[in-house]
């Protein structure tokens, strides 16, 4: 990470790659792992001195020679008599005073919203000095209405939530905005114990499945791949909004054949054996975003200090969730009842990935649920083709300008930089699903490529 | 020879212990069998898969689970997770609000229902729609008027225990005896003081019939309020702990939610035998 280059080491080397294969060189390498070492503070004093450094001399050349000739620490020493790297350093960390610390964040008991909830029993909150109360909630209808009403201020939330609230889809329109994805990946089809033999999409015809709400990746995720195999997801099978919650106890009660829900929750269907996992959605789409960390763009504008805070220690989080080797420690800190209420072992084969498929088999997969905070457009664009695509919205949209406005990708990169993070350049990419490639360019078209659709 | 009464406390600890031993034998017998499994993937499921035990938990389960409780009834480990006793306290407190409220304004309406003809031929259309519909069908549309989950939740159980109440208050109202109206009117008494000590004594009896029915579909309607907004609540216990598929809990709240809704008809029914006279 050249962010975290050493520029008053001037035996640096200019290329060559490091041990772990990350970074540029070795130096970097250490840059990198001796910042993670540091405390904030150290942290951010060495990056608005570098800052300073390279904003002196930006040519390398120049800045080793001068380097080379008057020492390392003499050049510090003479910059700061002339630039207050102390003050420099403070507006850096602290962006501002907090307008507001106490929160309250609502959150589903599911293990997308890892990051949201393991920042309160693991301090990723209190180190930004923020008070937040994590508050768990009933549904996802109940999580919007408690977060327009300012009950919540901030909340986790499925990606499409606040595309359909910004456009007012069943709601008054509010201006909502996506600061963080949360999970990437982490969901799967599960059926009951009962159909174990029909594994092949097109015997469902007839079937009821469960999905967490109408505006979320499940909804989108399952018709395309029912469509994908010739079931029409309206006429075909019923698709019924149930809190991811209540899934496991309606698939014992036989209330409905199947559901694409959180791994945890596809998990404790295995669990409790009523259900098995039929496919995981990565082998539909990898990399998919799933949930949000979302919040209106009225606290966005009132609070911008809290809300860069809350996005610094999200964040956090979410790369602290992303490594593999915290995923077991992180299982228990959001077992107990106060946040997901569910047997440890059910969230560690979740999170960790090794698994029990329900048909006796153990699987492996570490990625089956990962963490990624980029909030890129073109995942938003991807969700409106499909609102488009089934009804949703009617009448035109401005895909590219409603996904900027939504997906606050340009925040997300500037917060990642500053936690050290290589946030990526842009902020469209293009990805295929099920081997369909999308190209965030040209949603129209890509709308109208389907066979199976209600516009 | 032993009296009516002590006779039937024995047979309701019979009852009580038979059930006892049926559920204990049902749940016992069920679970047990199944193909052996993998010692490896038994590791990652449940209970009832990976040994001989039935999802189904038994009166000794239950039993332990409400021991555990109420050694605990008051912890509070932050917002999400607070004991039984917190629990309950934070339902009691929802129903006494949203009832007291109700009580305020179905007794003035009630006797102006039941004192003028008029009032109460204008009115009944609006009584006999609302009547009928189930509190919970308010639930969407308080949430989206009112802002705010917790009001929201006063608000139904308001608007479920007003009806019993500002009827039954209304027809005690109109049917004091005649005579007794004669009476005082012979007597040149004012009408809030007729109201006061001639109505309200003689309709007493049947405005507390209101209020004990009234006080139970408040009891009955406040556990699903709190299912639905969640946060606190014996309501949201019940939700938590179906969430995590958790039958023991969830028949311990039963127990608990049964157990406070007696307790709240019985102060009542005390009541009301307080103010009921022989005519």
């Amino acid at each position: 990470m050249a962010m975290f280059d050493n520029p008053f080491d001037g035996s640096r080397r200019l290329r060559s790659g490091c041990a772990c294969g990350k970074h540029d060189s070795q130096a970097a390498h250490d840059a990198a792992a001796r910042v993670s070492r540091m405390d904030d503070e150290a942290r951010y004093r060495e990056i608005t001195t570098s800052a300073v450094m390279r904003a002196l001399f930006p040519d390398d050349v120049q800045r080793r020679g001068f380097l080379k000739a008057v020492g390392a620490s003499t050049a510090a020493a003479a910059i700061s008599t002339f630039f207050p790297i102390a003050t420099a350093t403070e507006v850096f960390a602290q962006t501002g005073k907090p307008e507001k610390t106490d929160l309250k964040i609502g959150f589903i008991p599911i293990t997308c919203a890892t990051p949201i909830i393991m920042a309160h029993p693991l301090g990723f909150y209190s180190k930004q000095g923020l008070n937040v109360e994590v508050v768990k909630t009933a549904g996802w209808a109940v999580i919007r209405d408690k977060t327009i009403n300012k009950e919540y201020d901030a909340a986790h939330m499925l990606a499409a939530m606040p595309l359909a609230i910004s456009l007012g889809l069943g709601s008054n329109p509010i201006p909502f905005a996506v600061a963080a994805i949360e999970n990437i990946n982490g969901q799967a089809i599960t059926l009951a114990v009962k159909h174990k033999d029909k594994t092949d999409p097109k015997s469902w015809k007839g079937m009821k499945f469960a999905i967490p709400f109408d505006y979320s990746m499940h909804n989108y995720l399952l018709r395309y791949y029912l469509a994908e195999h010739g079931i029409d997801p309206d006429t075909d099978v019923q698709l019924r909004s149930v809190p991811p919650p209540e899934m496991v106890a309606n698939l014992r009660a036989d209330n409905i054949d199947g559901f694409l829900a959180p791994d945890n929750i596809a998990q404790r269907a295995v669990y409790d054996g009523v259900g098995f996992i039929h496919s995981l959605s990565k082998q539909m789409w990898d990399g998919h975003p799933c949930c949000a960390f979302a919040a209106s763009k009225e606290f966005i504008s009132e609070a911008p200090n809290t809300y860069a805070a809350l996005l610094r220690a999200i964040v956090d989080a979410t790369g602290y969730a992303s490594k593999a080797e915290n995923r077991k420690s992180i299982a228990e800190a959001i077992a107990p009842a106060a946040y997901i209420n569910a047997p440890v072992t059910v969230l560690e084969q979740a999170l960790v990935g090794t698994y029990a498929d329900g048909l006796g088999n153990i699987k492996n997969d570490p990625v089956r649920l990962d963490f990624d905070p980029f909030p890129w457009e073109s995942f938003a664009v991807w969700m409106l083709t499909q609102m488009k695509r089934w009804g949703q919205i009617k009448g035109d949209v401005d895909y590219a300008k409603v996904a900027q406005q939504v997906f606050l990708a340009t925040d997300a990169a500037k917060v990642m930089k500053e936690m050290g993070l290589t946030p990526p350049a842009t902020s469209t990419k293009t990805f295929s699903v099920m081997g369909k490639a999308f190209d965030p360019a040209k949603p129209e078209e890509y709308v109208g490529s389907f066979a199976i659709r209600r516009s | 020879m032993i009296g009516v009464r002590a006779r039937a406390a024995l047979l309701s600890a019979f009852i009580f212990l038979l059930s006892m031993v049926v559920w204990h034998m049902a749940v016992h017998g069920g679970g047990a069998g199944g193909p052996a499994l993998d010692p490896e993937y038994a590791k990652l499921m449940g209970v009832q898969m990976a040994g001989a035990k039935s999802a189904m938990p038994g009166p000794l389960d239950v039993g332990a689970k409400l021991v555990e409780h109420l050694r605990h009834p008051f912890y509070n480990n932050g917002p999400n997770d607070k004991g039984l006793g917190l629990q309950l306290l934070y339902s009691i407190g929802r129903v006494a609000l949203g009832y007291t409220l109700a009580l305020a304004a179905a007794l003035p309406l009630g006797f102006l229902i039941g004192m003028s003809e008029l009032a109460y031929k204008a009115l009944d259309p609006f009584i006999q729609i609302l009547k009928p519909v189930s509190p919970l069908a308010w639930m969407p549309l308080a949430l989206y008027t009112i802002k705010d989950s917790g009001l929201s939740a006063i608000f139904v159980i308001f608007i479920c225990s007003v009806w019993p109440m500002l009827i039954n208050t209304a027809f005690g109202v109109a049917s004091v005896r005649k005579e007794w109206l004669n009476v005082a009117r012979t007597l040149e008494v004012g009408p809030w003081r007729r109201a006061i000590t001639v109505i309200l004594p003689a309709a007493a009896p049947t405005i507390l019939t209101g209020m004990r029915i009234s006080v139970g579909i408040a009891w009955l309607v406040i556990v699903a309020a709190e299912m639905l907004v969640g946060g606190t609540g014996i309501g949201y216990f019940v939700w938590n702990e179906w969430n995590n598929l958790s039958i023991s809990n969830v028949i311990v709240a039963i127990l608990m939610i049964g157990l406070i809704g007696m307790i709240l008809d019985q102060m009542l029914a005390r009541c009301q035998r307080a103010v009921t006279f022989p005519e």
